[in-house]
């Protein structure tokens, strides 16, 4: 049998909840500082603006295509990527856009390149915002992220203590704020697929989150003499294989999804990748230790029956049947 | 075996059979699919995954209904009307202002004395309005609920035409479906032309037929001497060999006297010295009877056909012109006359549109996409089974072929739902590979506990799988709730991303509970083993 964690280990995770908090608020004010002194890079979708995915036939400097374009009053003030390692595929991005039917961006661009590199250049792809619906994405994107940390606040208080949710939405916004900060210091922009990604590190992350908390709940209630500190060392350490597995089988694809899935891919891929780590990270020495900032027993006795116990011994009475 | 395990197999042959057929022609092609259906008596699905347009190249665009124009077409409209009516009626108004943004009318009257009786005439004629104020000036409102229709029709009208001219441009699967309030999606898929297209697409297309007012001087006309019942349009003429601009000035008559709303076709012909294109129309019958009775009694006069507030030509009306058939004529290229023709027939905006948002994405770029999505979640899915194959050998296996059911899960629902593959739906696949193996590994961490503990192969299994069971089914839960709200809230590639990600949690939920339990039952009844490949 391969092993990643030693079957009966006993690991103290609650003892370094001090040092793991001075990391997390370390990273997250790095990040978040950096954020705010830099102010947050918008992806078109968010601000408008228009951005042109050039081709050319032969490698060309940055510089190049930067004075072909500079004297235009459309592109004077335009970034310029670099797409990949051959030189020659580019975004250029200005925050112009047009919301006439008639007269486009791009058709401003032609000519200039025409001028410089004849004909050895092929648009591949226009992306072009307007302010307006700009504008609507950003609330959307928002909204979105407000709308499931509250679903998920209110299933955790639903299938668990008030305290778990507690614990559980801690760990996620430390997650979004580490993904934020490093998507900032990383100097990725932020587009809809990265809220996407976002979203699925929430979702990820109480994954994680959960599959532990069930099994501090279980360790709770078949051992009442147990102190909260030893079932949630237990509860952690018990499932560590499992936590470390997942992890490891998701990080294999995003990463691979990092290395091979092309531009299109790479912000939202990074953003996956952070999230995972801190995702894990924070399941373990977050979310759990938080559970001890409350007072008394981490589930009430009184509170033992509820429909899904009842549910778990009909399984148990079940498989006894079955099984004997 | 017993009744429920005999039971799970069929349930779970029946899920493979249904969604491997539906995936199938996604894999070997449609054209392999169709002859394969058709070998086994076309009882076979044939069609294949539906790519979204940063897949396969193509257009989408996000268009803007102007709709507060339309609403100020109306209050024209009835300013005129009005203006008739108090002329009628020996009431001298000064100034009739229709104002689009509040939706009022103000008639200023040159004697206040007049108020009540022009109030009276509003009651009477303009029952879709409101009296704001009886002062000078009268102010008059579109009442609420006519505003919102107006609104309502003028977006509802728009997608039709818009879904006309789509239809007569010639693209494979295009889409035009409302988006809000006053947004129109349009996506075209493997479009060449785009810009053409766009043109095509927001042009209003609202033509008229003016008189020209020959007894106003277009200079006096010009320096404010303008009769309240005339308007000044101009007719741009360029150059065709310098290409210069040249805007000349003309007064006609406000009222059109036919609009495009009569046009029941239009088509391109060829004729005049140089065998130019223009473009022919045909009227309906009241169309027709009006322009015949029309240019019959102004016959020496000028005609002025107006697309758009701008003049195409003002060509003098020779004689009486019967059978309701028109001509434009202008300086028009082939493709032109083509999209001119085309607009015309397929009607006139009821307001203008603009661009909110535009994304042209090329056929080689889509391909490029494919070809690293690809490439990164076979790179993914192939570290993720030879890992789970390392470490859980058979039972590693299982989960695996589990995680292959998923993927072909995902793609059948996905083709049978008619919903659309992005690139970052491609990740959200590949994601899903990576969590879908999650269930399998809660479940067999349990059991190799249970094994531990002493358990028998037997009961280690049955327990595994229920202790597990609860924590998958929360967790899936938690995920599919954020999967959900990114497809409500999401746009185009997100939504894609959104649903191949709840739909492969909830295939998972199949896949690596029912699927992996049944095989595990069958295993266990039929040869009782004493050790696991775990």
């Amino acid at each position: 049998m391969v092993q990643i964690v030693k079957p009966g280990i006993l690991i103290d995770f609650v003892s370094k909840f001090k040092l793991a908090v001075s990391i997390s608020i370390i990273l997250i004010v790095v990040g978040i500082g950096h954020l705010i002194i830099k102010g947050p890079k918008l992806g078109i979708e968010f601000k408008g603006g228009t951005s042109i995915q050039v081709e050319f036939d032969k490698p060309i400097k940055v510089t190049q295509l930067r004075n072909a374009i500079k004297d235009s009053r459309i592109f004077s003030d335009s970034r310029i990527q670099n797409i990949g390692s051959s030189n020659k595929r580019f975004i250029i991005y200005t925050k112009v856009s047009t919301s006439s039917t008639t007269k486009s961006i791009e058709d401003a661009l032609k000519p200039l390149l025409k001028s410089k590199f004849g004909d050895t250049f092929k648009i591949l792809e226009v992306d072009m915002v307007g302010p307006k619906i700009g504008k609507e994405f950003r609330d959307k994107g928002i909204i979105a992220i407000v709308l499931s940390l509250i679903a998920i606040l209110i299933y955790i208080s639903l299938r668990f203590q008030y305290r778990f949710a507690f614990g559980a939405i801690l760990a996620l916004i430390h997650d979004v704020l580490i993904t934020v900060g490093f998507l900032s210091l990383f100097g990725y922009e932020f587009t809809l697929d990265v809220v996407a990604a976002i979203l699925t590190i929430v979702g990820y992350s109480v994954n994680d989150t959960i599959v532990i908390f069930d099994r501090i709940r279980e360790k709770v209630r078949s051992n009442r003499k147990l102190s909260n500190v030893e079932a949630i060392n237990q509860g952690i350490s018990e499932t560590l294989s499992r936590t470390v597995l997942t992890a490891g089988t998701t990080l294999f694809v995003v990463l691979a999804l990092f290395l091979f899935g092309g531009h299109a891919l790479k912000g939202m891929s990074f953003a996956l990748l952070v999230g995972i780590i801190s995702g894990t990270y924070s399941s373990i020495f977050i979310a759990s230790p938080v559970l001890l900032l409350f007072k008394g027993q981490l589930i009430p006795e009184k509170k033992e029956v509820d429909s899904t116990d009842r549910f778990k011994q009909q399984i148990e009475f079940d498989i006894k049947q079955r099984g004997g | 075996m017993k009744t429920s395990t005999w039971a799970k197999l069929i349930i779970v042959f029946s899920v493979v059979a249904i969604f491997g057929a539906y995936t199938l022609p996604t894999i070997v092609g449609k054209k392999n699919a169709k002859y394969i259906s058709e070998l086994l008596g076309g009882i076979l699905p044939t069609d294949t995954i539906n790519l979204g347009l940063d897949l396969k190249g193509g257009m989408h665009l996000v268009l803007g209904v102007e709709t507060d124009k339309a609403v100020f077409a109306v209050l024209s409209r009835a300013a005129n009307n009005l203006q008739q009516q108090l002329l009628n009626a020996k009431i001298a108004a000064d100034k009739v202002i229709p104002s689009g943004k509040d939706a009022t009318i103000k008639i200023y009257l040159v004697d206040p004395k007049d108020t009540d009786k022009a109030v009276n005439i509003i009651m009477d004629n303009f029952p879709n309005y409101k009296i704001v104020s009886q002062g000078q000036p009268i102010v008059i409102k579109l009442k609420e609920q006519i505003v919102e229709k107006i609104k309502k029709q003028a977006v509802e009208q728009a997608i039709n035409v818009i879904r006309n001219r789509v239809n007569q441009f010639g693209v494979t699967e295009p889409t035009v479906v409302r988006a809000g309030e006053n947004h129109i999606v349009v996506d075209l898929p493997g479009i060449k032309n785009a810009n053409r297209a766009v043109k095509l697409l927001g042009e209003t297309a609202r033509l008229e037929l003016h008189l020209v007012d020959d007894s106003v001087s277009v200079a006096d006309a010009l320096n404010g001497n303008l009769p309240p019942d005339d308007e000044i349009l101009y007719e741009i003429k360029r150059d065709p060999t310098t290409g210069e601009i040249t805007k000349v000035p003309f007064v006609v008559k406000k009222e059109p006297i036919i609009t495009g709303d009569m046009i029941t076709n239009a088509h391109v012909m060829f004729g005049g010295p140089l065998n130019q294109p223009y473009v022919a129309f045909e009227l309906n019958s009241e169309g027709a009877k009006i322009f015949a009775d029309f240019t019959a009694t102004h016959i020496g006069k000028r005609l002025a056909i107006v697309l758009d507030n701008v003049i195409y030509s003002a060509p003098v009306i020779q004689s009486r012109i019967g059978g309701g058939r028109g001509e434009i004529t202008g300086n028009f290229t082939l493709e032109e006359a083509h999209d001119l023709a085309l607009v015309l027939r397929s009607g006139s905006l009821p307001a203008p549109v603009k661009i909110l948002q535009k994304v042209t994405i090329g056929p080689s770029l889509g391909k490029i996409s494919i070809d690293k999505g690809k490439k990164a979640m076979i790179f993914g899915s192939l570290a993720v089974i030879l890992f789970m194959i390392f470490y859980y050998r058979l039972s590693g296996l299982l989960a695996d072929f589990a995680m292959a059911l998923n993927i072909v899960i995902i793609f059948g629902t996905m083709v049978m739902l008619h919903a659309t593959l992005t690139l970052p739906g491609l990740a959200g696949i590949a994601l899903t590979v990576g969590m879908a193996v999650d269930a399998n590994v809660l479940i067999y961490e349990r059991i190799r506990e249970e094994l531990l503990i002493g358990r028998s192969v037997h009961d280690a299994v049955n327990t595994g799988y229920a202790r597990a069971f609860i924590t998958i089914l929360d967790a899936n839960i938690t995920t599919l709730i954020v999967a959900l709200i990114l497809y409500q809230f999401g746009s185009g590639p997100v939504k894609g991303f959104g649903i191949t990600m709840a739909i492969g949690l909830l295939a998972n939920i199949f896949t690596a509970v029912t699927f992996t339990k049944t095989v595990f039952d069958i295993v266990l009844e039929k040869f009782r083993p004493q050790r696991l490949s775990i």
